[in-house]
């Protein structure tokens, strides 16, 4: 098994990023006029980087699937944004964001990636203000803070239950003010289907014009990747319908390596599923567990309802086994607990897979405070629910909304019913510390790439990355490799390679629509999803891994010989993408249980189930396996190990504990 | 494990492109579950038409959550169906009764043209945008973001317009299909926060410009767009936008 190299800078911890930003190799600006960059993607991290590099002066041509880059789904984020500014005065600091991240990623993060991350926190914070996001503030006109999991500080920037929304019109706007200037040339509804490499580098893309059908060739000096997560080879999940890994697992079959795969957040509270019918899942933020508490009744299959339960027979399980961080513990903990509770016969509601999320005790404590504000020191109880719930309404307001909506069921009144769901996946393309994957010229940001949360996310850190490496960072990275193409003229797109890779989009669509089976798209993703959430889902051992590998090939089998997908590829049609994304899925879930497979521990949100503690937490093993897996994909679908070595020189890597 | 019960009929825009002509299509289903959203009975229909060996309807969908804003079904004469405050992937069958016809349509206005079935082109929002919505700053050396205060009331105001998520409901549901629902949010937006001050008369001016030039109607404060939008956006921003089109005439020192 081949090593590979981060390329991390030399140096102290704290000086690497200032140093490599004061002597990386910079493009004149006559030169970056003629200079072409490619973006697939259009969220936080794609049109951040779209619009920081046009801002520079590169030519940029930004692809997205959907109508328009403000539909990217960076927008459904919800809770908020980490930055080290202490303005909370509780003893934030770079260091301890960037602890706090290597710790909640359960020492499966390279350091030299995630201090860089903590120094960039803040600047994303003034950047965004100046672009006239409305953060939430506070009376005196400040910004204000709340706590996330895994922290023990306020340092979570939010725009009520909106985050992401806000953050991505910032974003957005940037980058339609580089349109508008014609120094972008935006292309919606493209689906980019092949990476064209000349001479082992980078050199454009295969986009298929999702309107038309019509298949465009784009030349570009490099190529950059935002192109998010891959959560929805579970079918059921809180990603947006049309999240796929097509144009990541397009790079990774033209030699980028695909790293950490089976490492997948499970977001701890999420609306439980209702019914086979059900095509996604939707989320209740974080930031709800900073006022709600989590339990489950005492008793084993308790059919009373909520409110008919006596505190007594309730059981605050993260109260009870994580006394420190209690209901603010990390995803991969909380998510666990739930599931630890339910397995055991404690659920709640009719499928006894939810927990409850209660706010009736805040709710009164609230309203305590407030009634306390306008003079009214001894409140009977009616009065602080009622003035408490105003308080709720205002911080939560929208998320209460949509849960009812949803379940029809009102939350101000009788606890949420809350259980796991697939959020966000750690794993992605591997990259160094350029961000460049193992393809010369071709980057990956965001989501997309593998590089910053380990083996598990912590809350409010998702939308730091992406904006980090979209405004930040690479913007500073990618001028290492650019400043060594100056002098190579746009490549003409008759060139062969070019051909060669329109040729294989195109016989890969052909395929598809030719098949003429009798089973739908929808079908095997279903299945595919079925057999990942049961055998490579929340906890996994080795014979469900071992089963689930065959039962996967088996379905690809299938797949090719029996989907039908109706109309023709020279027209608008849907059918035909998802076809191309669920077969690419399939390929993918295989690499994810084969890697959780190979990985002989525990950590973050990969749980063998043969490797824990007597309580039951995470038992990792550092002396086999403190690795980056990263794969290399070969011939016929199999696949390669390399190993990225995970140094520790300025934490003490430790057993993680929120007791 | 919710089952289904309910028996509707459904009325279905169907149009291959923009260039051919459109019509209302049967399709009859039954056994739907009260607790599928609107588009999840869509996916069903959706699934029977591909078993058939038919093509599926064509409609915009993506993150379910209500907040991308791609979702836009005109459903029995209304954006995003019967209930305020949602938008179509947010609503729920046990909005409709067993035996109810629906009829669903694309949003309705000449600057959306149809792409198929029920989807429609809306990148003119795109362009309205960029022309002048947002506030000229390049990445990095941006002020330390509480050098800046801004009054809660402020910050709040401003958040409010900016929830706007670009459906475009406003406009389909506007007898004129006017635009100045969606395009005076951003413009209050921005005119509501300091950040926003030096480029205000300006984007004003050009961002109505654009709109204009986009071929959307004007606005006649009848109120639809207020009524129907799915996150609330308030009136006031059209009164805010008019005032600072207005006013840009007289203050501005520049004309766009």
């Amino acid at each position: 098994m081949a090593e590979i190299n981060a390329n991390i800078p030399e140096g102290e911890l704290t000086e690497k990023w200032t140093k490599f930003k004061s002597s990386v190799p910079l493009v004149n600006p006559s030169n970056k006029r003629t200079i072409e960059v490619i973006i697939v993607g259009s969220g936080l991290a794609g049109a951040s980087a779209a619009a920081t590099l046009a801002e520079m002066g590169y030519k940029v041509k930004c692809f997205c699937f959907q109508d328009s880059p403000r539909r990217a789904h960076s927008i459904a984020a919800q809770g908020g944004i980490n930055a080290a500014k202490n303005y909370q005065n509780d003893g934030d600091s770079t260091y301890r964001l960037f602890y706090d991240t290597i710790k909640g990623g359960d020492y499966r993060a390279r350091e030299a990636n995630v201090h860089r991350l903590a120094e960039v926190s803040t600047n994303i914070i003034d950047q965004c203000v100046a672009q006239g996001v409305p953060l939430a503030r506070e009376y005196g006109g400040l910004l204000d803070n709340r706590s996330f999991g895994g922290t023990q500080v306020q340092r979570t920037f939010y725009a009520a239950g909106q985050t992401g929304q806000q953050l991505l019109l910032g974003a957005y706007s940037a980058l339609e003010r580089q349109i508008g200037m014609g120094k972008v040339e935006m292309f919606t509804r493209h689906e980019m289907l092949e990476v064209v490499k000349i001479d082992g580098k980078a050199r454009g893309i295969i986009a298929r014009n999702l309107i038309t059908g019509e298949i465009e060739r784009h030349f570009g000096h490099a190529v950059v990747l935002g192109t998010g997560g891959y959560g929805n080879v579970f079918y059921l999940s809180t990603n947006a319908m049309g999240s796929n890994v097509t144009a990541a697992w397009k790079a990774h079959k033209q030699g980028a390596y695909f790293a950490n795969p089976c490492y997948t957040q499970i977001h701890p509270t999420c609306i439980p599923v209702s019914g086979d019918h059900q095509s996604k899942l939707t989320l209740m933020s974080e930031s709800l567990r900073n006022d709600g508490r989590i339990w489950v009744p005492k008793k084993k299959d308790d059919t009373r309802k909520a409110s008919e339960i006596p505190e007594d027979e309730r059981d605050y399980y993260l109260e009870r086994r994580y006394p420190a961080f209690g209901n603010l513990v990390p995803r991969d903990v909380a998510s666990r607990a739930a599931k630890e509770r339910c397995d055991a016969g404690y659920g709640v509601g009719a499928s006894k897979l939810a927990v409850y999320l209660d706010f009736k005790a805040n709710t009164e404590r609230y309203g305590k405070i407030e009634a306390s504000k306008a003079g009214n020191h001894n409140p009977d109880k009616e009065t602080c629910m009622r003035l408490g719930t105003e308080v709720i309404k205002a911080k939560y307001g929208n998320l209460f909304d949509m849960y009812a909506q949803i379940t029809g069921e009102n939350p101000y009144d009788t606890p949420m019913r809350i259980y796991p769901a697939v959020h966000y996946t750690m794993g992605g393309l591997w990259v160094d510390y350029n961000l460049m994957t193992s393809v010369p010229g071709l980057y990956c940001t965001g989501e997309a790439n593998f590089s910053d949360h380990g083996a598990n996310r912590l809350g409010a850190s998702a939308l730091m990355q992406g904006l980090a490496d979209g405004y930040f960072v690479l913007p500073y990275t990618i001028g290492q490799y650019l400043s060594k193409e100056i002098s190579v003229k746009a490549i003409p797109t008759d060139h062969p390679a070019f051909v060669e890779a329109e040729a294989r989009a195109v016989g890969i669509l052909n395929t598809l629509i030719n098949i003429k089976g009798t089973k739908s798209v929808d079908y095997f993703h279903k299945k595919l999803g079925h057999i990942m959430w049961e055998k490579c889902g929340m906890a996994r051992n080795e014979k469900g891994l071992n089963e689930a590998i065959q039962e996967i090939r088996a379905l690809r089998a299938d797949f090719w010989s029996n989907v039908r997908v109706p109309g023709a590829s020279n027209e608008m049609n849907p059918e035909l993408e998802k076809a191309g994304r669920v077969a690419d899925f399939i390929e993918l879930g295989e690499l994810m249980c084969i890697d959780a497979l190979n990985r002989n521990e525990s950590c973050g949100g990969h749980f063998r189930e043969e490797y824990q503690t007597e309580e039951g937490e995470a038992l990792r093993d550092d002396v086999n396996y403190a690795y980056v897996a990263a794969w290399e994909f070969k011939e016929g679908v199999n696949f390669e190990l390399h190993k990225e070595e995970l140094k520790f020189e300025n934490i003490k890597v430790a057993q993680r504990s929120y007791k | 494990m919710s089952t289904g019960n309910m028996n509707l009929t459904l009325k279905v825009w169907r149009q291959k492109n923009n260039k051919t002509k459109g019509a209302l299509v049967d399709y009859k289903l039954s056994e739907i579950s009260p607790d599928m959203s609107f588009l999840e009975m869509f996916d069903v229909l959706n699934e029977e038409l591909v078993n058939k060996g038919d093509e599926p309807v064509v409609f915009d969908h993506d993150c379910r959550e209500g907040i991308c804003g791609a979702c836009s079904m005109f459903i029995n004469g209304r954006p995003h169906g019967p209930k305020d405050l949602v938008t179509t992937c947010q609503l729920h069958m046990r909005s409709f009764k067993d035996g109810d016809t629906i009829v669903v349509e694309p949003w309705r206005a000449a600057a959306f043209p149809v792409v198929k079935d029920l989807m429609v082109d809306r990148t003119a929002f795109d362009r309205i945008i960029a022309s002048g919505g947002f506030i000229s700053v390049n990445t990095g050396n941006a002020q330390d973001a509480n050098a800046l205060p801004i009054p809660k009331s402020q910050a709040d105001a401003a958040f409010e317009a900016a929830a706007c998520i670009g459906c475009g409901a406003c406009v389909a549901t506007c007898k004129n299909a006017s635009a100045m629902l969606f395009t005076s949010a951003k413009i209050s937006q921005l005119a509501l926060l300091p950040q926003g001050q030096p480029e205000r008369y300006r984007r004003a001016q050009s961002m109505v410009a654009q709109m204009d030039a986009e071929g959307f109607g004007n606005c006649t404060n009848t109120g639809a767009c207020e009524a129907e939008c799915p996150k609330g956006i308030s009136l006031e921003n059209i009164a805010r936008m008019n005032r600072d089109f207005y006013s840009a005439k007289f203050v501005s020192e520049e004309e766009v």
